[in-house]
C-alpha cells in the first residue's frame, strides 16, 4: 500500500526575481513499513523535500498524497499529525528551559489531546526513558538521551511516518547504533514508515530498503538496499558517495582529478 | 635546527587535570605516545580527552588546566620547560594546528592572504612582496584554481572545503614539521572530504613530515592513517597500525567497531557497546 506519493515535486524559497528552486521536479512513492533514504550533501535540498512533506514548507508545487489524501499547501491538525520530524541536534531541537514533561505535553495540547499523563509515560516507556526523566531538564540528559526525546516527541502524536533528518550524525558512532536500533524497533512496533535524510550511506543501508541519492536538488538514482550492498548501483556519483562512508581513498594526483570529472558538475 | 632522527615527538605520561569546584576532573590520564613522520590517528568519542591532548602539545590549554608529564619532547625542545617565548616560535612555525570548522577558525575580518603571509610575515620577518609570492604558490599548492582573486577574498565569501584548503596553506606556509589536525574534515561533505584529505596526505609525504589526525570516524582514520591510537575516557586503550585494526584487541576498540554500520558487512541489528569499568582501572 502506497503511504506517500509526490509527483513532480518542487520546493523554492523566496519570491519574485530573487526565489531559488531548491528542489527540482522528484518523484517517488513511499510504500507503507518501508524506509526511504533521501542522501545527498549540503544544499542538495534533502532537508527540504522533509520540509515539504512535513508541511513546514508551503511554497512548493506538484502533488503530494499522504495516507490516501491529497494533501494542499493547508492542512488540518489530523492531516499535520499524520508525519512528525526528528531533527539532526538533539542539543538545538530541544527547549532548554522546559522539562521533558513539558516538552512532550506541548503536541498534546496543541492538538487537544485527552489521557495526557498516560500518554506521556507510555511513550517515554517506548523509547527506553526512565519515567521520572520527565522531571528532568534537557541539559542533565547526554545526546543519546536527548536524541530518545526528540524520537518521543515525534511518536507522541501517534504519526504513521517519522520523518528523520539525519538522527544520528551529531552522535558518536555507540550512541548512534543505540539510536538506529530503537528505530529499527519502533519501526516494526508501532507498524511505522521513515523518510531518512543523512549524508552517510553505511546508515542509509542499514536502515533504508530503498535510496534516493539527490544531487542539485534532483535525483540522480534511485538504489535499493540490496543494489547499495552489492554495489551494483548505476550512478556513478552514487559511487562516490559509497567510497566516502568507506573512508579515505588513496589518490594520485591524476586520481585526483578523475574523481572530480566523475561526479556532474554541481551549478 | 631541523631534527633528522625519526621520532619528532615523544610524550610520556601525559595527564591534564582540570580544577573544578567539586574537586579534579582528569580529562587525560597517563598518556604516553611518540610520533614520527607518519600519520597517527587519535579515536575517541566526544570527552575521551582526544583534543585535550592536541592542546596540550601546543600548551594551547586553558590556564587553569594543569598538565603534568615525565617528558614531553619535541625534537630539540622540551615542551614542559620551554618559556611561553619559545612556544611562540614554535607554535605556527614549527607546530601547526588544523581546526574543525573554517567558518570559525578563519579570522572574519582580515582577508585569506593576510590571514596567509601573517604567518610568515611573523616568523620569518620577510617582506610583504615576498610573503605575497609565498602565499599565492601555497594557495596554488592546495589545489585553489585562481589565487590572485582567492588572496583578496574574506572567509565568509569562500565554501567550506577551499576554508579548509586555505587552513591547510596556512598551517604549511612556514614549514612545520608536525602537524596537529583537529577533526579537519568533519564539516565538509564527502566528496569534498576527500580532495582535502589527498591534499594533506600528499604533503605528509612531501615534506616528510609528522601528522597527529583526531578524529571520531573509524573509517577514515583507518583508511587514511599509519597508526592509530585509540583513547577511551582519558586513556589510551590501545595502539596498533592502522590495516590491523580489524585485530583489534581491547574489547573497547572492538566494541566501537562493531557498532559501526558498514556498507561490506551488513548485519541486522548494531552491536551497542557495553561499557566495562574496568577499562577505567590501569
Amino acid at each position: 500500500m502506497t503511504i506517500i506519493k509526490a509527483q513532480h515535486l518542487a520546493v523554492s524559497y523566496g519570491h519574485g526575481e530573487t526565489a531559488l528552486k531548491v528542489v527540482k521536479d522528484v518523484s517517488f512513492e513511499v510504500q507503507k513499513g518501508e524506509t526511504f533514504g533521501l542522501v545527498g550533501e549540503s544544499g542538495c535540498g534533502k532537508s527540504t523535500i522533509l520540509g515539504a512533506l512535513a508541511g513546514r514548507n508551503k511554497q512548493w508545487t506538484g502533488s503530494i498524497e499522504i495516507d490516501g489524501e491529497t494533501i494542499g499547501q493547508k492542512r488540518t491538525r489530523t492531516q499535520l499529525a499524520k508525519q512528525q520530524l526528528v531533527f539532526q541536534d538533539p542539543f538545538g531541537s530541544i527547549h532548554p528551559r522546559h522539562t521533558i514533561g513539558r516538552t512532550l505535553l506541548e503536541p498534546l495540547e496543541i492538538h487537544g489531546k485527552d489521557r495526557r499523563q498516560e500518554r506521556i509515560e507510555k511513550v517515554l516507556t517506548d523509547v527506553g526513558l526512565p519515567l521520572n526523566f520527565r522531571y528532568r531538564y534537557p541539559h542533565q540528559l547526554s545526546g543519546g538521551q536527548r536524541q530518545r526525546v526528540a524520537i518521543a516527541r515525534a511518536l507522541i502524536l501517534e504519526p504513521k511516518i517519522l520523518l528523520l533528518d539525519e538522527p544520528t550524525s551529531a552522535l558518536d558512532v555507540s550512541i548512534q547504533a543505540e539510536i538506529l536500533n530503537l528505530l529499527k524497533d519502533l519501526r516494526e512496533r508501532e507498524k511505522l514508515t521513515y523518510i531518512l535524510v543523512s549524508h552517510d550511506l553505511a546508515v542509509v543501508a542499514h536502515l533504508c530498503d530503498r535510496v534516493a541519492i539527490m544531487q542539485s536538488g534532483g535525483f540522480v538514482e534511485i538504489a535499493t538496499r540490496q543494489q547499495l550492498l552489492e554495489n551494483t548501483v548505476q550512478h556513478p556519483y552514487t559511487r562516490v558517495l559509497m567510497d566516502g562512508s568507506r573512508g579515505y581513498v588513496a589518490t594520485t594526483r591524476q586520481g585526483h582529478s578523475q574523481l572530480r570529472s566523475q561526479s556532474p558538475v554541481t551549478v | 635546527m631541523a631534527n633528522t632522527s625519526d621520532t619528532i615527538l615523544t610524550v610520556e605520561n601525559m595527564s591534564v587535570e582540570f580544577p573544578t569546584l567539586s574537586g579534579v576532573t582528569t580529562a587525560v590520564r597517563d598518556v604516553s605516545f611518540t610520533v614520527g613522520r607518519e600519520k597517527v590517528g587519535i579515536i575517541g568519542e566526544s570527552g575521551s580527552g582526544k583534543s585535550t591532548t592536541g592542546r596540550a602539545i601546543m600548551r594551547l590549554q586553558p590556564p587553569q588546566a594543569i598538565v603534568k608529564a615525565n617528558r614531553m619532547q619535541f625534537e630539540d625542545v622540551d615542551l614542559m620547560t620551554a618559556s611561553e617565548e619559545e612556544m611562540r616560535s614554535i607554535r605556527g612555525r614549527r607546530i601547526a594546528m588544523i581546526l574543525q570548522d573554517p567558518k570559525y577558525s578563519l579570522n572574519p575580518v582580515m582577508t585569506v592572504g593576510e590571514q596567509i603571509s601573517e604567518t610568515v610575515i611573523l616568523h620569518e620577518r620577510v617582506t610583504q612582496q615576498e610573503a605575497r609570492n609565498r602565499t599565492l604558490a601555497m594557495l596554488e599548492r592546495v589545489n585553489i584554481r585562481d589565487p590572485e582573486r582567492v588572496f583578496d577574498l574574506y572567509p565568509h565569501e569562500v565554501s567550506g572545503g577551499m576554508g579548509q584548503r586555505i587552513m591547510i596553506s596556512m598551517m604549511l606556509i612556514a614549514q612545520p614539521s608536525l602537524i596537529i589536525a583537529d577533526e579537519p574534515t568533519s564539516a565538509l561533505d564527502v566528496t569534498v572530504r576527500q580532495q582535502v584529505l589527498s591534499i594533506l596526505d600528499d604533503l605528509v609525504v612531501e615534506r616528510n613530515i609528522g601528522l597527529i589526525f583526531i578524529s571520531h570516524d573509524l573509517n577514515l582514520v583507518r583508511s587514511f592513517c599509519d597508526r592509530v591510537i585509540i583513547m577511551y575516557a582519558g586513556r589510551v586503550v590501545e595502539t596498533i597500525a592502522a590495516a590491523d585494526l580489524d585485530q583489534a584487541q581491547h574489547p573497547y576498540t572492538r566494541g566501537l567497531l562493531n557498532a559501526l554500520p558498514s556498507l561490506d558487512r551488513p548485519k541486522d541489528r548494531l552491536e551497542v557497546l557495553r561499557r566495562d569499568p574496568a577499562w577505567l582501572e590501569n
